[in-house]
């Protein structure tokens, strides 16, 4: 670590030696430094769940939400630095609205994606600026089913069936990948998420945490909506259960 | 200029001066029309008449009023040829661009969109009533009519120009939801061959193109062969 970018790593707008750009890299770490936010596509809808991590007992709850409305039909669940990721819904709620009324009909997702990430890639050609310290998940049900993408600070984006970003990524991905997403309905997908941000959450170094979780698919007729306050409280109940199992099953294997 | 100097002094010879030379000296080129658009299960059936006029003047009687913006997309022009020609250019270049960003077929109601900002932003200075119609996957075939102001409406049948006064009450008497194409194909025949015969602006040849999932097919109903009935 003491010898990366030696004098390479100062500019967005310089390449290391071999072929890096360790601006755009220590962007992604900032990333890492988040709280986990994953995002799953069912067959009839996508689901998003972002583990906020609360630093203060004093802060008012529900402040700094992590998943924003792009448009009536988009989501945005973000990653990484709030304040970097506020201003990426900024233009991306722009880009939407431009399109809206342009042409008169919701942006397609796989049109918003594009732009987005291309003006996040701008960040990472200057000197003078440095890239987006966030990644972001896109998602909207549409005519041809759910879609979701993920642009990471590079301004790269692929679409995706499942995808975890921050702290947790690793085990979040493992546990995305048991799970047969495209047979599953939102409201089971519901569910798993929860558990998911439950079970990967780090106790001992984040003691408190919100779960924030929203949803967009066939039953909210194609609308983002953040999740009904009983269905998520019950998802949460249900994924609190299961890490008291899990680690209930824990000790007795000890035994 | 002269006549202009003339009139301020003289306003009162202005009428009789202006009445000195043939109108087509002075009048715009205009397509003094009757066009027409139905959507049945499938696709749209459009069609116009072939009279383009400068005042009395016919300056062309085989004029082409269906103008291609996609290859799924047409548009039916009536108004001043000028405006209508270079909004349907603008469109096209557009939607051929938004094509190649999107990767798929712009959607008909995208196309209406377009033609709507443009003839609404400038409604004070265009002469343009169009109607735009065509096919996509998701809605099927469509018809949209904007008219003078720059509204714009889905219509399942609509028909524009001069010439369409004369047949609101046919049209109307005739159509039924749920036509087949060639019962459309047949309304639009008969509504333009009346149209053009009651109206002195319309007349020529009846162009038809039908717009559906395979493409577009056109036809022409030369002046011989016009639907005939009663004039009285």
């Amino acid at each position: 670590m003491s010898s990366i970018g030696t004098g390479y790593d100062l500019s967005a707008s310089q390449f290391s030696p071999d072929g890096r750009v360790f601006q755009v890299e220590y962007a992604q770490k900032a990333v890492e430094n988040g709280g986990t936010v994953i995002g799953l596509r069912g067959k009839d809808g996508i689901v998003f769940a972002v583990e906020k991590i609360v630093t203060s007992k004093l802060y008012e709850v529900g402040t700094n939400k992590r998943i924003f409305n792009i448009d009536q039909h988009v989501g945005m669940a973000v990653s990484g630095l709030i304040s970097d990721a506020r201003q990426i819904v900024e233009i991306a709620r722009s880009e939407a609205s431009s399109y809206k009324s342009q042409y008169g009909i919701g942006i397609p997702l796989k049109y918003l994606n594009e732009r987005v990430s291309m003006y996040m890639h701008a960040y990472t050609l200057y000197s003078a600026v440095r890239p987006y310290g966030c990644s972001v998940i896109l998602g909207a049900y549409e005519h041809d089913g759910p879609a979701m993408y993920m642009i990471d600070p590079s301004g790269v984006s692929y679409g995706y069936y499942g995808c975890a970003v921050g702290k947790a990524k690793q085990s979040a991905k493992t546990e995305i990948e048991k799970l047969k997403l495209s047979e599953m309905t939102c409201n089971e997908l519901v569910k798993e998420a929860a558990r998911i941000i439950y079970l990967v959450h780090d106790e001992l170094k984040d003691k408190q945490f919100e779960l924030e979780m929203s949803w967009v698919g066939k039953h909210t007729n194609g609308r983002h909506e953040r999740i009904p306050a009983d269905i998520k409280t019950d998802a949460e109940t249900k994924a609190k259960q299961a890490m008291a199992e899990d680690s209930d099953s824990e000790t007795e294997d000890m035994l | 200029m002269a006549y202009m100097v003339d009139n301020l002094v003289q306003p009162n010879i202005s009428s009789v001066a202006s009445n000195l030379g043939p109108d087509w000296l002075s009048s715009e080129q205009s397509t003094g029309t009757s066009i027409m658009a139905c959507e049945f299960d499938g696709g749209v059936v459009i069609g116009a008449d072939s009279r383009a006029t400068t005042g009395a003047y016919i300056s062309n009687r085989f004029a082409d009023k269906l103008t291609k913006i996609t290859d799924y997309i047409y548009c039916c022009r009536s108004g001043s040829a000028a405006d209508t020609q270079a909004i349907s250019d603008i469109v096209a270049y557009h939607l051929s661009l938004h094509k190649m960003e999107l990767g798929m077929e712009p959607l008909v109601e995208t196309a209406a969109n377009v033609f709507r900002e443009l003839c609404y932003n400038y409604r004070d200075s265009l002469m343009a009533g169009i109607l735009v119609a065509g096919w996509d996957s998701r809605k099927g075939g469509q018809v949209y009519s904007i008219p003078l102001g720059g509204m714009c409406v889905r219509q399942p049948i609509s028909i524009g120009g001069s010439g369409s006064t004369y047949v609101y009450g046919y049209m109307d008497a005739q159509y039924k939801p749920n036509m087949s194409r060639d019962e459309c194909v047949k309304l639009v025949e008969n509504t333009l061959a009346l149209a053009m015969s009651r109206d002195g602006s319309s007349g020529g040849v009846i162009r038809i193109g039908v717009i559906t999932e395979k493409g577009t097919e056109r036809k022409v109903i030369l002046g011989n062969e016009l639907p005939q009935f009663y004039e009285g």
